[in-house]
C-alpha cells in the first residue's frame, strides 16, 4: 500500500490515545501535544493554574522517540538559524490559538473522534488557517535556511526532558502537580511514556503531520499526510465506540466550550502560524528529538505561550472564552500576518 | 541539453517542494532538473512530487546532502 507506514502510524496513535483515556488520562485528551506542554508549564510554576499542572511523560517519550530513530536511521542532525526567534513568536501564538480552542491539532481530532461537534468549527478554522498560510508560501514566503550546527545543539532539548523525567520521577516539592482538574487526571506513568516512545518513533519515521496533510492537499493536491489524519480519526472513533465514549453532540464535551466564533479563530491562528512554522506542534516536536533546534526553539515557544496563556487568563475553559483570550487571538492573527507578509522573499510565479 | 539548479538546503517543509514545482513549470522537455537537499524528508517528498509530475529521477549522495536529478519520461 502506497501510504501504510503513515496510515500505520495514525491508527497507532488513534488506538493509544483512546487507551490513554481509559488509563486516566483527562477525556480526549490521550494525547494532546499543546495541551501536554502546557502541563508542563504548569509544573514548573511557569504558570499557577492549579488543576493544569503535570510533567506529562508522552511530551518526553515524543523528543526521545524520536531522537532515539533518527539516531539509529542516521537522520539525526543538529541544524538551526531559521528565523529562530520568529519561530519563537509563531510557536508562542500557536499555543494561544490551542488553547482558545483548548486542544492542538492532534486533540482536534480525537475531539470529532469522540462526537464533540464544537471540534468541527476548530476543523474549519484550522483549514482556514491553513489554506490563508498557503496563500504566502505560494508567493515566496520564507524564514530562510538552516545550517549545521555542532552536535550539543542537537542534544540540547533531549538531554532537558530527561531532566524533565527526573523531576518527574524524584517529585521535588518545587515541581508543581495537580490535585485536581485535567492535571491530575493521568495514565500510569511508565504505560505513558511508553505510549509516548512509540508514537515519538513512529512519527519520525512517517513524518505525521497534521497542519501538513491539509496544507499539501491545497498546495501540491497530494494526500499522503492526510491519510494518516484520516487514519487517526478513524481507528480513535470505533474504539471510543468500543469503550462507550462516543458522544455526539455540542454540549457537556469534556475539555471543551461551545462558543463557535473562537473555536474557529482559535484554530484558524494556529493552522495559519503552524502552517508558516511547516508544521504541527506535533511535528515541531518530533523535529526537536531530531537535532532540529528551530524546532527546539518553537517548542520552547510553546512553552512559554502556555505560560502567557494562563498567567492572562488567555486560555479558553469549558464555560467559554474570555475577552483577554479573545483579544490575544485577534493580536495573534495580527502578528501572524505580519510576519507572513513580511517574509516573503520574491520568486517567480507558481505554475 | 539546459541542466537547471536548485538549491533547497536547509530549508523548511515545504519549501523544497514548491521550489522544485515552481521550478518544473519553466522546464522543457530536453531540460534537466538538479535538486540539492539535505534532509531524508525533503528527499522523499520531492521524490514524490516528480513521480506524481512524471519524472525520471536518479538520486546521488554527497558527502551529507543529496542530489536528484531528474528528467521528464
Amino acid at each position: 500500500m502506497k501510504h501504510k507506514s503513515i496510515i500505520f502510524t495514525g491508527g497507532i496513535i488513534g488506538i493509544l490515545s483512546v487507551l490513554l483515556v481509559k488509563l486516566g488520562n483527562p477525556g480526549n485528551m490521550g494525547i494532546c501535544v499543546a495541551c501536554f506542554i502546557r502541563d508542563i508549564a504548569g509544573a514548573l510554576g511557569l504558570h499557577r493554574a492549579g488543576v493544569v499542572q503535570y510533567i506529562r511523560p508522552e511530551i518526553i517519550g515524543f523528543i526521545i522517540g524520536a531522537m532515539i530513530i533518527s539516531l539509529i536511521k542516521k537522520e539525526f542532525r543538529a541544524r538551526g538559524g531559521s528565523s529562530p526567534f520568529i519561530r519563537f513568536i509563531l510557536g508562542f501564538f500557536v499555543m494561544i490559538g490551542a488553547l482558545v480552542f483548548l486542544g492542538c491539532p492532534l486533540r482536534l481530532i480525537l475531539r470529532l473522534a469522540s462526537g464533540d461537534l464544537n471540534a468541527i468549527l476548530g476543523l474549519v478554522g484550522f483549514t482556514v488557517g491553513i489554506w490563508i498560510g498557503t496563500h504566502f508560501l505560494r508567493k515566496g514566503f520564507t524564514l530562510g535556511r538552516n545550517y549545521s550546527q555542532s552536535k550539543a545543539n542537537g542534544f540540547a532539548l533531549p538531554i532537558i526532558s530527561i531532566g524533565l523525567l527526573i523531576l518527574l520521577l524524584a517529585k521535588p516539592t518545587f515541581i508543581f502537580f495537580s490535585e485536581k482538574g485535567p492535571g491530575a487526571a493521568h495514565a500510569p506513568l511508565l504505560i505513558a511514556l511508553g505510549a509516548g516512545l512509540l508514537v515519538g518513533a513512529l512519527a519520525q519515521r512517517s513524518r505525521m503531520c497534521l497542519a501538513g496533510g491539509i496544507r499539501d492537499v491545497f498546495l501540491i493536491k497530494d494526500i499522503h499526510l492526510l491519510a494518516g489524519f484520516i487514519s487517526i480519526f478513524v481507528v480513535a472513533l470505533i474504539a471510543n465506540s468500543f469503550f462507550g465514549f462516543f458522544n455526539l453532540s455540542f454540549v457537556d464535551q469534556p475539555i471543551s466550550h461551545t462558543d463557535a466564533i473562537w473555536n474557529f479563530l482559535g484554530m484558524l491562528l494556529a493552522g495559519f502560524a503552524a502552517v508558516l512554522l511547516g508544521g504541527c506542534p506535533l511535528r515541531q516536536t518530533i523535529m526537536a528529538g531530531e537535532g532540529d533546534t528551530d524546532a527546539a526553539i518553537t517548542f520552547m515557544g510553546l512553552l512559554v505561550g502556555a505560560a502567557f496563556a494562563h498567567n492572562f487568563s488567555l486560555a479558553a475553559t469549558p464555560a467559554g472564552v474570555g475577552f483577554n483570550g479573545k483579544l490575544a487571538v485577534i493580536i495573534g492573527i495580527i502578528v501572524v500576518l505580519s510576519i507572513a507578509i513580511s517574509n516573503i522573499k520574491s520568486i517567480k510565479k507558481l505554475n | 541539453m539546459k541542466t537547471i539548479v536548485i538549491d533547497a538546503r536547509g530549508r523548511s517543509c515545504p519549501e523544497p517542494v514548491i521550489m522544485t514545482k515552481q521550478a518544473i513549470g519553466t522546464l522543457d522537455k530536453s531540460s534537466e532538473l538538479h535538486v540539492l537537499l539535505d534532509t531524508t524528508v525533503a528527499k522523499e517528498n520531492v521524490k514524490r512530487l516528480f513521480k506524481k509530475e512524471g519524472f525520471r529521477t536518479d538520486i546521488k549522495v554527497q558527502d551529507n546532502d543529496f542530489l536528484i536529478v531528474a528528467q521528464k519520461e
